[in-house]
């Protein structure tokens, strides 16, 4: 293939994923549902919500992950104190400029106490629209959790086929199901692509890429990703003498895209990371045979991302998930990037730092916010970590 | 060589006490005696949280409980919990987390001495009733690993949607059943009796009815009792290690007779300086106090005139003024609903309409928010709960900051100000309406 095609291939499907990334309008959205009368568009914030089951009701779902630092927050910081993260603050911004104007659902799901209120918020703001806290079991047995998930799960697909008018029939949902299982293995092929040749498929190309996943129809998305793999694999680009890093803790509010490229700048190679946990949150293929519900509940309990909104049963499990996510990366450190008063994120770092130091890989901490516009401390300081990586690590 | 001088302090003035805040008093010092007497005694230990405590399954086992906020609320009005937080921050905890997480964090590094100067335990469980806060499944977590002990979880669905439904109550029963029982069966040695239970639960029912009573006293004019920081040490022993116990109906009972001649004699208020003056201004309080300037933040009150007649704080462990009772004859499944029903269980919607009606209840002048710097599950969502509750009931709102038992984040001057012009804002709202 001629490279300067291949080149402006990758190009051409990064500048389509940066226009998704930057339009605070969501106008995907809006176009696909004035493609065709009766269609709705239900969001849904950061971590996981069972995307499964909106697309079946014939929906499409719309992953809100706050307004990024492209959006001036005039009126959300009316809504919260300053110590509050700063995700909820743009998304009511979001809410109230009107740039949800066409969401006709809202899905909080369970991360924590402050999207957990954000829920309840909705619901007084929006009344007209469909929102639901969506729950998710801290207990992971089958005859405990899983059937008081399938329970949830049984809710939200009424909820969603009275908002649709029809049921959700059992086919649609293993069609679903089969639709969002090919995703998730183009996501996962991606990330496995980038851990191997991290020069070939940036971190920020790669974010852009699976950030469209949350804007676009989930077949257009697969596309898409196909499409960049395919773009990517042929591309010859330079190798540059970066470390490997493990990027945790990004799982909730986003940090801005130039905190991703700055890390690469600063000669880290993002192998791994927990962002947009939502596009590849099970591990597995979903069954396709069988109770649909069931399946989904099965796997969210035992094929599913570790997270710090999520309980660990077993001390011993405690913050193996990174260990093995840097063995399996490859990776030569972790980078703990928090967003600022994230309960989660901070409370759990402690302890997976002392996994890390038991098992000799090297950290470094730091917190943004989604609008953090001064990356100079941030690149010198994961600078510094990749040099001493680099110097240090035969050693 | 330069001479130091010290000039002695002047004795701190007594702080005056009734005698029911006498007597709670003394069966906390009863509990944190038996508590870090446990290695004598061979005791056995279980750390649980307030909202969605357990203690009439607890002490089914014959486990003793320990509450590690109350540890933090102990150090913060001791004044040693800003020690502690900077510990747990000099070890890797962030500044902008819960600070009773880094004030037991920070306690338990500095030797883990309780209020009566022993040791606490170690303990031989931690029941993680998780209700209401995200941060008390990472606290357990962390104290799991400091134990290396078993760590039972009890997780309780958030009411997003207002309401208790059959799915919610059959997962906890089945938590309960399949994994809370036999757990504490095996770390105790004591065998699971649901008779025992169900007269635990029985007690409880006494006390609560007269708690309720104790709390609903403030409809009167003048109010007997301060609902939010006399509330505080009223709600002790219910919300805390006691609730099923005989001691509870005891000091219910007692308190009920003490503020039942409060009325009679006309009375308001005890405060630590003795009887409250005229009461001018009734308010209704939404967050936690600050517990590290406790009695300069009541004085700020009292000195005003302002006594409060109904708060949310007083309903983290259980809200029982809506109507709950536990219910010895369904014994699992009443657990289950108290664990969901308590406050920071309960959604926005939920709370809000609960602080209007107490404002038209307990006829108040209005509703001051205290908002906690750490506190998430308290915080987030009070800005607008303010501006609701002032659009429901007409009745102004106010807002002042502080922190939970990290005193870098009280200023004394600023929430002076605040509160004082607020009952200014309420004076012009009286004149208002006096003028109409």
């Amino acid at each position: 293939m001629d490279a300067s095609l291949t080149r402006s291939a990758t190009a051409g499907i990064v500048a389509r994923a940066q226009d998704l990334f930057e339009d605070l309008s969501f106008n995907a959205a809006r176009e696909w549902k004035a493609a065709k009368p009766g269609r709705k568009v239900v969001g849904y914030m950061p971590i996981y919500v069972p995307r499964e089951i909106i697309h079946a009701a014939d929906m499409l779902p719309l992953g809100v992950v706050g307004g990024g630092d492209q959006l001036e927050v005039i009126h959300g910081d009316a809504y919260y104190q300053s110590y509050i993260c700063r995700i909820p603050r743009s998304t009511i911004e979001l809410g109230v400029s009107g740039r949800l104007d066409f969401v006709d659902g809202m899905l909080f799901p369970s991360i924590c106490d402050v999207i957990r209120n954000l829920s309840g918020m909705w619901k007084m703001m929006f009344p007209d629209v469909y929102s639901r806290y969506f729950d998710v079991p801290q207990n992971y047995r089958d005859e405990i959790g899983g059937n008081y998930y399938v329970n949830e799960l049984a809710e939200l697909r009424h909820d969603l086929g009275e908002l649709r008018g029809k049921p959700i029939t059992d086919d649609e949902l293993r069609h679903s199901i089969a639709v969002y299982n090919e995703n998730r293995k183009l996501v996962r092929e991606l990330y496995a692509f980038r851990a191997e040749r991290p020069w070939q498929a940036p971190a920020p190309e790669v974010y852009l890429v699976l950030r469209a996943g949350l804007v676009l129809p989930v077949e257009e998305h697969s596309a898409m990703l196909r499409d960049y793999l395919a773009a990517a694999r042929a591309e010859e680009r330079p190798m540059r003498d970066n470390c490997r890093i493990v990027l945790t803790g990004a799982f909730c509010e986003q940090p801005p895209l130039n905190l991703i490229k700055s890390l690469e700048l600063a000669g880290c190679y993002v192998v791994d990371d927990d962002l947009l946990l939502v596009t590849r949150w099970l591990t597995a293929d979903v069954p396709t045979d069988g109770d649909p519900l069931r399946n989904l509940a099965t796997s969210f309990l035992h094929q599913s991302e570790s997270t710090a909104a999520k309980y660990e049963p077993d001390q011993k499990e405690k913050g193996q998930h990174l260990v093995r996510a840097v063995k399996k990366s490859g990776a030569e450190g972790v980078i703990f990037a928090a967003p600022s008063f994230c309960d989660p994120a901070l409370l759990d770092r402690p302890m997976l730092q002392h996994v890390l130091k038991d098992a000799g890989i090297p950290f470094i901490a730091f917190k943004y916010a989604e609008n953090s516009g001064q990356m100079q401390p941030i690149r010198e300081q994961a600078g510094t970590f990749a040099d001493s990586i680099k110097l240090w690590s035969g050693a | 060589m330069s001479r130091v001088i010290v000039t002695p302090k002047a004795a701190a003035k007594e702080v005056l006490k009734d005698a029911s805040m006498q007597k709670q008093k003394d069966m906390m010092a009863g509990h944190y005696d038996r508590l870090t007497s446990a290695p004598e005694t061979g005791a056995k230990v279980a750390s649980t949280f307030v909202p969605g405590n357990l203690n009439e399954l607890i002490m089914c086992f014959d486990l003793v409980n320990n509450l590690p906020e109350v540890n933090a609320i102990q150090s913060g009005l001791r004044r040693q919990s800003g020690g502690y937080v900077l510990e747990a921050e000099k070890i890797g905890h962030s500044e902008d987390v819960c600070t009773y997480v880094k004030s037991d964090v920070g306690m338990m590094a500095k030797g883990n001495i309780a209020p009566n100067g022993k040791k606490f335990p170690n303990p031989d469980v931690l029941l993680l009733s998780y209700t209401g806060c995200f941060t008390f499944m990472k606290w357990f977590e962390l104290l799991r690993e400091q134990y290396k002990c078993e760590t039972i979880m009890l997780h309780t669905p958030y009411m997003g949607d207002g309401k208790i439904t059959p799915n919610m109550v059959e997962y906890m029963v089945k938590q309960l059943k399949e994994e809370v029982i036999p757990k504490l069966e095996q770390v105790s040695g004591v065998k699971f009796d649901i008779d025992r239970l169900r007269e635990n639960l029985k007690k409880s029912v006494t006390a609560e009815e007269d708690l309720v009573w104790v709390l609903q006293s403030a409809k009167n004019k003048p109010s007997p009792i301060d609902a939010y920081f006399g509330g505080i040490y009223y709600i002790g022993p219910i919300f805390g290690a006691f609730r099923g116990t005989d001691d509870a109906i005891e000091y219910y009972k007692f308190l009920r007779e003490e503020v039942a001649e409060r009325i009679a004699e006309g009375k308001g208020p005890v405060t630590p300086d003795g009887d409250m003056g005229k009461e001018k201004y009734r308010l209704v309080v939404e967050g936690p106090p600050n517990y590290t300037n406790f009695r300069q933040f009541w004085k700020m009150f009292y000195d005003e005139g302002a006594v409060v007649v109904a708060s949310s704080y007083t309903k983290v462990g259980g809200v029982y003024d809506l109507g709950f009772r536990h219910n010895p004859d369904k014994p699992l499944e009443t657990l289950a609903e108290y664990c969901l029903g308590v406050y920071t269980n309960r959604s926005l919607p939920m709370r809000i309409d609960m602080l209007s009606n107490y404002i038209n209840e307990y006829e108040a002048d209005g509703l001051l928010i205290n908002s906690i710097k750490s506190c998430n599950s308290f915080s987030a969502g009070q800005l607008l709960m303010m501006r609701e509750v002032e659009k429901r009931t007409g009745k102004p709102a106010a807002f002042v900051e502080s922190d939970l038992v990290d005193p870098r984040y009280f200023s004394a001057a600023n929430i002076k100000n605040r509160l004082e012009s607020y009952l200014q804002m309420i004076e012009q709202k009286r004149a208002g309406s006096k003028a109409a």
